[in-house]
């Protein structure tokens, strides 16, 4: 969730040990630590039934015709006007939250691998661009950067969701906007330090393109601390978006995210009808947790300085 | 040196100027700020009249000149909503985000350092677990979510401090604060604690890596092997070490918490400068908009600046000029 | 600014506070009235901003010449009565003996530097200009004031109870000083201006001297708190003692309470839905295979089956938790100038599918409906639930809720040529005047903006049976025949299907035990309508 977390000197992966593959050997490390196990066993769960959503759920939430205001404020395993059980009751408007719950993470994780996934892109290039280039070029990215780091995530995305607009594409800009300078960063710095290894000079006085040295040869190698990156940055982007959207600058509310579910749920906390704010939270909640788990491990794990 | 403080705020006026830039034009494509504004009986004769009174009849690129003039006249604008000069309000406003702020700073700190600590020098103990998980669980919860948790837990189930607002104020060399009555206290414990959260689990991580490492360290090892008590091991020499880096961070940190106090700011009804943001957003308040971004991106800038300064001053291998690698 | 010698003794009387059976109990200096209002005022000037919040607020310290009662009846205020002399002439007798907060009397010359004032208070936003406009004042003597106006303007003492009366002396008063309370003659109200943190609180002191005698609260702050959840919490807590505008989804908790009440009144505030009446092609209807269809909406059979389809009760009950009344007419019923034969359109699916079908579009068609977030009580959800049974209905329906800021600017001139941009909107009207010539004015009558007719006329209605009726009330000054014009006006737009009501809201105010709220249909919360029990 914030930025100082990152660690800025993630360095390469230790060298390889002779019998194992490099990723055997990182798989062993990473399951040592049972709790990151855990939590990635729970991400592929979440991720699973995000995609699963419309298969298993109960109701799809966002076809008018089938949410009937009737059903609306129903506690936890009331049966519906059309017959099926509500295991997590319903929302204000009668919408099955469960069914709510797994279209919501579809939106709330679409919306963080997106931004990730684009932020990570641009924030790569730039950073390549600027280790590649260097002189003016390079200063004037990495004064931008610094900037851009210098300045709140919340802070910036708010402004540029004020000025954009709601939407979810215009959510996933903002995030992008406010995302790929750390990307930017690292790749930099992996970067300038891979060029001046021997295999790059190398490959540069056998004539090959700048292209397919950046492509085959740096990018490969920074690839460690931008997964670190991508996994804490996803759910930062999560609970960002789930914060402009409690904030009301967020997502529309008619496909509603899991942030714009507890929002909605929110008015109903001091009446007692707890389920349709807390649910949704409990399944953001786990989502974050899941993906920070994982994060963190990678992070000791790609992180040789701190091995004894 | 001067040189580096000189390059340092032309960048911050690059910023200032992009931003306002995006957000003067920006503010102008979600809305008309006149349907805000207007009262909703107002026909259209009077829809006319507030429009040409507030400059809001001419094209936008004309009311970003006449901005830009009365701008580098030093007038930044009047809010549309209240007819006061932005920057005035947002200055009014600021001390409340700051006193919250800094109350959740200490409060990352007194919570954040003693875990943190524990968790490095014992890693493997069972406390430790629990600690780093809380720690995660600290990073993923939402901010909002838990400010509501905590009006609802201690507030209005155990009415043990009041839910909203901020205690009365005392005016100490100019400065307003509601930090010297109890009262005060009482008002400021929850929202702090919850802007608090995230930075409580940040100083733990950064406790523990730094009580890690500096449990490895030969002075460490040296003075455990001359005999030295472990209290004033840690006491002296890791706290005296892992000090400047949490320190560093947090100072850069400060920004974000004023940020998220926006958040914050809205859950507890706390008068600060965050909720006159939102409330401007909401409303299309251009030139509140515009003056906090300026007010917040200088804000920003001289608390980096003073952090890079103060480190150099600790450490003196770090210099002040921005070698390019 | 509190003394710091102060703290000391207000520590400990706050940590006694603090403690729950404390609070409980209600100790809180029982002559302070705490009170959390749901909007931001945006000065303390009483001409500035013609808004809610403004004028609730500034009710308590300026005082208007008519007054209106928690009905928005109008009631002698400064002016101790009024009568039309003759078509185009009023004239007011002023009330006598009537002092500013600092001892200095009330007189006409008074009332005449108002009306040079307030329409005329540089940047305003939103001006008092549309209530001076075209009247003529004058003064007979100290306590006399006579309104010509070049037409009939049976209006003129309603438009006068919008706003207070400033001292003379106060006529070149900024806004600024009137925030910083520079305007020391204060007002002719009950309660005086004491403090003023922007978007913080507002703190008032009783005026002692008050024609209308004394109030019992020795200080009344009222906390600006706009997050529903927390203004509950916060009277749940016992920071505050009322609280206005409690979300229908706390209402029932509250009344279950028994160190709470709660009271409620109807609301001046209707909410309908607006259509697409000027097209004839409509940029949000398609037809079922996504082709270009003529405007459906010009035809009164779909607009009935559509207000057919929509179950009211079913909003009322599930959406509004009760706290709501179906609606039939821009007023509800026994408001001056609303109609007794109409009645809330009944739900009926199967008629409203027979309409669909006689006019022609027995499968229905595809629409889009538009709505603001966050400005009318639950307002996404009743979008939400009419997009359901207009599904039921066989009109495929789509939502899109925007910001109210960007809603509201396309939902007035978002189209091509400044026009309105959507089909089928909700949005809500509240009738600030207490009667219902205004509502007609601006959401039925013919859109024509030199005249000031139809300027909220989202949908671009136009009846010219409708417009004469209307017309016709306006120049009428005797009550009783105006009150009967305005509701033959209202049948004539509501039988037309001219938009689509669905429900008024109701006004709740929640308070600890102890403490009474005169619940009101304008909205406004008055320190003067709160007691002690």
């Amino acid at each position: 969730m914030s930025e100082a977390t990152l660690p800025t000197a993630v360095a390469t992966p230790p060298v390889e040990a002779k019998e194992e593959t490099p990723f055997r050997r990182f798989a062993r490390s990473f399951f040592e630590d049972r709790l990151a196990a855990f939590g990635l066993g729970l991400f592929v769960v979440i991720v699973l039934l995000a995609l699963a959503a419309p298969l298993i759920a109960p109701q799809n939430p966002y076809d008018l015709a089938s949410v009937d205001v009737m059903d609306s404020r129903l506690p936890p395993g009331d049966v519906a006007g059309e017959g099926f059980t509500m295991w997590l009751g319903s929302d204000g408007v009668g919408r099955d939250l469960l069914s709510g719950i797994l279209y919501g993470l579809r939106i709330s994780l679409m919306v963080g691998a997106f931004s990730g996934i684009l932020a990570a892109s641009v924030g790569m290039a730039i950073g390549l661009i600027a280790a590649y280039a260097g002189g003016r070029t390079e200063n004037i990215i990495m004064r931008i950067v610094d900037l851009q780091l210098s300045l709140p995530s919340v802070l910036v995305a708010l402004i540029l969701v004020a000025a954009l607009g709601k939407g979810v594409d215009k959510i996933i800009i903002a995030l992008v906007m406010v995302q790929w300078a750390y990307y930017a960063r690292t790749v930099r710095g992996s970067a300038l330090v891979e060029r001046r290894k021997e295999y790059v000079e190398a490959a540069q006085s056998l004539g090959l393109s700048h292209a397919r040295t950046v492509f085959r040869h740096i990018l490969p190698n920074c690839l460690a601390p931008v997964i670190v990156i991508v996994t804490v940055q996803t759910a930062h982007a999560i609970s960002l978006e789930a914060t402009l959207s409690f904030l009301g600058v967020g997502l529309p509310q008619t496909e509603p995210s899991l942030g714009v579910l507890i929002a909605n749920g929110f008015q109903y906390m001091l009446s007692g009808k707890y389920w349709i704010s807390v649910f949704p939270g409990i399944a953001l909640l786990l989502t974050i947790v899941s993906i920070n788990l994982v994060g963190d491990r990678l992070r000791d794990v790609l992180n040789p300085r701190l091995e004894k | 040196m001067l040189a580096f403080v000189l390059r340092r705020l032309a960048q911050a006026l690059f910023v200032i100027a992009a931003m306002l830039v995006i957000v003067f034009f920006g503010v102008n494509v979600v809305g008309d700020p006149i349907y805000m504004l207007i009262s909703p009986e107002m026909d259209q004769q009077q829809i006319a009249e507030t429009a040409r009174a507030l400059g809001l009849d001419r094209p936008i690129w004309e009311q970003f000149l006449i901005f830009l003039k009365n701008a580098v006249q030093g007038d930044l604008g009047r809010s549309f909503v209240h007819g006061e000069s932005a920057i005035k309000l947002i200055l009014h406003r600021m001390p409340a985000t700051l006193e919250l702020a800094f109350v959740a700073l200490f409060m990352a700190i007194l919570i954040g350092l003693p875990l943190g600590l524990y968790a490095g020098l014992k890693p493997e103990s069972r406390i430790s677990r629990l600690i780093m998980a809380i720690s995660i669980l600290g990073f993923s919860l939402p901010t909002f979510w838990v400010g509501l948790m905590l009006i609802l837990t201690f507030a209005v189930s155990l009415g043990w401090l009041p839910a909203t607002g901020r205690g009365p104020t005392v005016s100490i060399l100019g400065i307003d604060t509601s930090l010297l009555s109890l009262k005060g206290w009482q008002h400021v414990a929850l929202p702090a604690l919850n802007l608090a959260l995230l930075k409580i689990s940040l100083v733990i991580r950064l406790a523990r890596a730094g009580a890690r490492e500096a449990a490895l360290m030969d002075y460490v090892k040296f003075a455990r092997a001359k005999g030295l008590s472990q209290s004033r091991i840690i006491g002296v020499h890791i706290l005296k070490n892992i000090m400047i880096p949490i320190v560093t961070v947090l100072g850069l940190e400060f920004g974000s918490l004023v940020a998220f106090s926006v958040v914050t700011e809205t859950i507890f009804a706390w008068p600060g400068m965050g909720r006159l943001l939102l409330e401007a957003i909401t409303r299309l308040d251009r030139p509140v908009i515009v003056a906090y971004v300026m007010v917040v991106v200088v804000l920003f800038v001289t608390i980096n600046l003073l952090v890079d300064l103060i480190y150099s001053a600790l450490d003196p291998r770090v210099r002040l000029t921005e070698a390019t690698s | 600014m509190e003394k710091i010698s102060k703290i000391g003794l207000k520590g400990l009387k706050a940590a006694l506070l603090a403690a729950p059976v404390m609070v409980a109990a209600g100790v809180a200096s029982a002559q302070e009235l705490r009170i959390g209002i749901s909007a931001e005022l945006s000065a303390m000037d009483p001409h500035y901003h013609n808004v809610s919040p403004n004028n609730m607020l500034a009710r308590h310290i300026y005082e208007p010449l008519v007054g209106q009662d928690e009905k928005q009846t109008l009631k002698p205020l400064l002016a101790e009565s009024w009568k039309a002399i003759d078509d185009t002439t009023w004239e007011f007798k002023l009330r006598q003996g009537v002092k500013f907060h600092d001892g200095t009397p009330f007189t006409a010359d008074d009332v005449i530097a108002t009306m040079q004032r307030a329409p005329n208070v540089p940047k305003s936003p939103s001006s008092f200009s549309a209530y001076v406009r075209g009247k003529e004042f004058s003064k007979v003597d100290d306590f006399t004031i006579r309104v010509k106006t070049a037409t009939p303007a049976p209006l003129v003492p309603t438009d006068l109870s919008t706003f207070g009366i400033i001292p003379a002396k106060c006529k070149d008063t900024t806004t600024e000083d009137f925030n910083l309370g520079k305007c020391t003659t204060g007002g002719t109200g009950a309660y005086k201006q004491a403090e003023y943190v922007a978007g913080d609180r507002v703190v008032l002191t009783p005026n002692e001297n008050y024609w209308g005698g004394k109030e019992p609260w020795s200080k009344v702050t009222f906390r600006m708190i706009t997050s529903a959840p927390t203004r509950v919490a916060a009277l749940l807590a016992g920071d505050i003692d009322v609280i206005e505008n409690v979300p229908t989804s706390d209402v029932a908790r509250l009344k279950g309470d028994a160190k709470l009440s709660v009271a409620s009144t109807v609301s001046n505030r209707v909410i309908y839905f607006h259509m697409d009446h000027f097209r004839e092609v409509s940029p949000f209807i398609k037809g079922k295979d996504g082709s270009e269809i003529k405007n459906p909406l010009q035809n009164l059979k779909v607009r009935q089956a559509l207000s057919m389809a929509i179950n009211r009760p079913a909003i009322v009950e599930r959406i509004m938790e009760k706290e709501a009344i179906p609606a039939g007419q821009l007023l509800p019923d026994g408001f001056f100038g609303t109609s007794k034969k109409l009645k809330p359109v009944a739900f009926d699916l199967n008629g409203a599918k027979k309409l669909l079908a006689e006019a022609g579009y027995p499968n229905g068609f595809k629409m889009k409906l538009h709505g603001p977030t966050n400005r009318y009580l639950n307002d996404t959800k009743i979008i939400e639930a009419v997009a359901q049974m207009f599904s039921r209905l066989g009109i495929e329906t789509e939502v899109e809720t925007l910001p109210s800021a960007n809603f509201f600017t396309r939902a007035s001139q978002g189209g091509q040529g400044n026009v309105p941009e959507f089909s089928f909107i909700l949005v809500g009207w509240g009738a600030g005047t207490g009667e219902s010539s205004d509502s007609l004015k601006a959401l039925l009558a013919t859109f024509d903006p030199p005249k000031g007719m139809g300027a909220t006329n989202r949908g671009r209605y136009s009846n010219k049976a409708f417009d004469a009726k209307l017309e016709e009330a306006l120049r009428t000054v005797d009550d009783a025949k105006r009150d009967l014009a305005l509701a033959e006006a209202m049948e004539i737009g509501m039988n037309d299907v001219g938009l689509i009501p669905t429900h008024y809201q109701l006004n709740t105010w929640a308070s600890r035990k102890g403490v009474k709220v005169q619940a009101r249909t304008d909205e406004y919360t008055l320190a003067t309508g709160i007691r002690k029990e």
